[in-house]
C-alpha cells in the first residue's frame, strides 16, 4: 500500500540516512540537527510531537496517520504500543525505524535526532521477511552485512552467539522454508539483535503465529530480553501480549492516531506465563480493553457499549 | 489421543509390524509417473501400429511406427540424417547461447533501471506482440539463406521469452525483503546483489525453458523457409515428396530434442532452487 510505495520511492531518490556507527549525541554538530533539550534527561528513544501524514493516491487526499505523538522510552525499558487497527501504530514504528521520513516533530535516539534508517535501530517485522535462499546463519548475518560495520570474524561470532541465544543451535544450515513460523521469527529476532541496535523495534512479530506458539515466543522473548536488556518498542494489537511483556503499555486512539493513555505494568520480573492468570493482570487487561473498545465505538467499528 | 496419554500403566502390546507409521511404498507407488506415463505411450504405439498394419492408412498421408523406425535406421546408414541433425543442432546451440548471453544481462539492466525500461518498453512490447515469423523474409534478405539467417531466427525466438522473464524477475522484488533491507541501511548495490539477483534466478530459468521451446520452433521454421540442410529442411523435403515416414522421423527427432533439452533445463532449475520447499521446487 501507500506507505510501502513510499519506502521504495524515497529509497530511489537516495535520501535515506545511513547513520554512522552509533549515532550518539548530536554534539558533533556535523549535520544541522535540533539541539538536544536537556542532557540530564536523555531517553534512549524520544519521540516528540511527531505527526505523520501520507497521500492517498486513489482518494486524492491526505491522510493523517497519527498526530502529535510524544513518547519517551528509557534505556532498557520495554514499551508496548497497543491500539485498534488503523490507529497508526505500525506507521509510527515505520517512522521510528526510518522507513518513512517524517517532517513534523522530532525523533531522537540516544539524544541524536534521526530521520531515516540507521544502525541505532533494528526491526523485527511481522512477516519474517527472511531471504528464502539463505540458511539460518546467512539470514542472521544479513542485517550485519547490510550495515557494513562488523568485520568478518565479528559477524561470524555474533551470528553463532545469537543463533544460540534464540535457541536455534543445530538449525544453522536450514533454509527458512524448512522452519516453522515460530522458528522463522526467532531467526528474524536474531538477525535484528545481531546488529546490536540501541533500540529494538518489533512490529506485531507474533501476530502471524498460532496461539500456543505465540505464548511460547512471548516468554522466550522475555528471557532473551532479560539477557540483552535492549530498549524495546513493541507494537501489538493483543492486549494480553502487551501487558505480559511490557514495563509500560501505551494505548493509542484512532482517527487520527494519537496516544490515549499509558499504563505502568507492576508485575515483577522475571515473569512466567502464569502472570497471565493473575487477577491484577486481568484487571489491567480489562481496563485497556475498555479504552480500545471506546475507540472502536467512536469510529463506528462496533456499537457503543450500552 | 487422551486415552493414550493419560494411562501410565503397562504399555499396550504393539503388533510387530506396527513400528512403521506408513507401510513402505510399493514399486508402483514409487515409480507411479514413470509406469503410468510409459505404459500409455506403449499402448498408443501398439494401437497406432495395429491400425497401420491393417492397411487402412495410405502411406501418402500418414505412416506407422515400424515404417518410421525402418526409415530412421535407413537414413542413419545411408542418408544425410546425422549431418542434418548436426547442422540444426549447431544452429540451435549458437542461436540459443547468443540469445541468453544478450537477454539475461539486458533483462537484468532493464529490470533494475526503471527509466531505461520505460524507454525500451514500447519497442519491447511491439516486438513481443509481433509474430517473429513475420521477420523471416527480412532476415533472409540480411543474412542470406545460409547458417546465419537460421541462427538469427533462433536468436530472436529465444531472446524474447528470456528477456521478458528476466525483467519480470528483477522488477518484482518481495516488498517485505526490500523493507527489511532498507531498515538495515542496505545500499542499492547490496539490494541488487543480495535480493534482486537471487530472486530473479527462478524467473530467468523459467524464461530459458520457454526459450528452448521457442528456439526449436525457430530451428524448424527457419529451415522450412529457405535452406538446403537440417531437420527442418528434411521435413519440408519429405513433405514435398510425400515421404510421410521421413517426415514423421523429423518430427520425432525434434520432439526428442525438445524433451531432452527441457529435462536438462529442469535439472539446472532444481540445482538452483534447493532452498525451495519440496512441493514447489523443481
Amino acid at each position: 500500500m501507500s506507505p510501502l510505495l513510499k519506502v521504495v520511492e524515497s529509497a530511489d531518490t537516495g535520501q535515506f540516512f545511513a547513520g554512522p556507527p552509533q549515532e550518539k549525541f548530536a554534539s558533533s554538530g556535523g549535520s544541522a540537527v535540533h539541539e538536544v533539550t536537556s542532557v540530564g534527561a536523555t531517553f534512549k528513544l524520544d519521540i516528540e510531537r511527531l505527526t505523520y501524514r501520507y497521500w492517498l493516491e486513489r482518494e486524492q487526499r491526505e491522510f493523517l496517520a497519527f498526530a502529535d505523538v510524544s513518547l519517551k522510552v528509557a534505556d532498557g525499558e520495554f514499551v508496548c504500543v497497543v491500539g485498534p487497527s488503523g490507529c497508526g501504530k505500525t506507521t509510527l514504528l515505520n517512522v521510528v525505524a526510518g522507513l518513512l521520513p517524517y517532517d513534523e516533530g522530532a525523533l531522537r535516539i540516544g539524544g541524536a535526532v534521526v530521520n531515516g534508517p540507521g544502525v541505532s535501530r533494528a526491526v523485527v517485522f511481522q512477516q519474517a521477511s527472511l531471504l528464502p535462499w539463505r540458511t539460518v546463519t546467512g539470514n542472521v548475518r544479513y542485517g550485519m552485512e547490510m550495515q557494513r560495520r562488523f568485520d568478518e570474524t565479528t559477524m561470524r561470532e555474533r551470528a553463532d552467539y545469537f543463533i544460540k541465544l534464540v535457541g536455534l543451535s543445530g538449525f544453522e544450515a536450514r533454509f527458512p522454508s524448512e522452519l516453522s513460523g515460530g522458528m522463522q521469527q526467532r531467526v528474524n529476532l536474531a538477525r535484528a539483535l545481531a546488529t546490536d541496535p540501541e533500540v529494538l523495534l518489533m512490529d506485531e512479530p507474533f501476530a502471524a503465529l498460532d496461539a500456543q506458539t505465540r505464548e511460547f515466543m512471548q516468554s522466550e522473548l522475555l528471557k532473551i530480553w532479560s539477557k540483552q536488556k535492549k530498549t524495546v518498542l513493541f507494537i501489538t494489537h493483543q492486549i494480553d501480549e502487551a501487558v505480559y511483556l511490557a514495563d509500560r503499555v501505551v494505548v493509542m486512539g484512532t482517527k487520527p492516531g494519537r496516544i490515549k493513555a499509558e499504563f505502568a505494568v507492576p508485575f515483577a520480573r522475571p515473569r512466567t506465563l502464569s502472570v497471565k492468570r493473575d487477577p491484577a493482570f486481568l484487571k489491567l487487561n480489562d481496563e485497556i480493553w475498555g479504552l480500545i473498545e471506546e475507540e472502536a465505538a467512536r469510529i463506528g467499528v462496533i456499537r457503543a457499549p450500552e | 489421543m487422551p486415552a493414550h496419554s493419560a494411562t501410565t500403566t503397562e504399555p499396550v502390546p504393539v503388533p510387530a509390524n506396527h513400528h512403521r507409521v506408513r507401510p513402505p511404498p510399493t514399486l508402483f507407488q514409487k515409480h507411479r509417473a514413470l509406469i503410468l506415463g510409459s505404459s500409455s505411450v506403449v499402448i498408443m504405439l501398439v494401437l497406432w501400429e495395429l491400425v497401420w498394419q491393417s492397411g487402412s492408412i495410405s502411406p501418402l498421408f500418414f505412416s506407422g511406427p515400424s515404417a518410421v523406425a525402418r526409415r530412421f535406421v535407413l537414413e542413419l546408414q545411408t542418408g544425410t540424417l546425422l549431418s542434418d541433425i548436426a547442422y540444426s543442432g549447431r544452429n540451435f546451440v549458437v542461436g540459443f547461447s547468443l540469445a541468453c548471453l544478450v537477454a539475461i544481462p539486458l533483462g537484468i539492466l532493464l529490470g533494475w533501471y526503471r527509466n531505461f525500461r520505460l524507454l525500451v518498453d514500447p519497442f519491447l512490447n511491439a516486438f513481443y506482440a509481433t509474430p517473429r515469423i513475420a521477420f523471416i523474409p527480412l532476415i533472409i534478405i540480411w543474412f542470406g539463406i545460409g547458417m546465419w539467417s537460421k541462427v538469427f531466427i533462433i536468436f530472436l525466438a529465444v531472446l524474447f521469452p528470456v528477456l521478458i522473464n528476466t525483467i519480470a524477475g528483477v522488477k518484482n522484488l518481495d516488498p517485505d525483503l526490500l523493507k527489511s533491507a532498507r531498515a538495515f541501511c542496505a545500499l542499492d548495490r547490496q539490494i541488487f546483489v543480495t535480493i534482486a539477483l537471487p530472486s530473479s534466478v527462478p524467473f530467468i530459468l523459467a524464461g530459458v525453458r520457454q526459450g528452448v521451446a521457442h528456439g526449436l520452433i525457430g530451428v524448424i521454421v527457419g529451415e522450412l523457409f529457405a535452406g538446403s540442410e537440417g531437420i527442418g529442411f528434411m521435413i519440408a523435403y519429405a513433405g514435398q515428396t510425400f515421404a510421410t515416414d521421413l517426415l514423421l522421423c523429423g518430427v520425432l527427432i525434434t520432439a526428442t530434442a525438445g524433451i531432452l533439452i527441457t529435462m536438462l533445463a529442469d535439472r539446472i532449475q532444481r540445482h538452483f532452487s534447493k532452498w525451495r520447499p519440496n512441493d514447489v521446487g523443481g
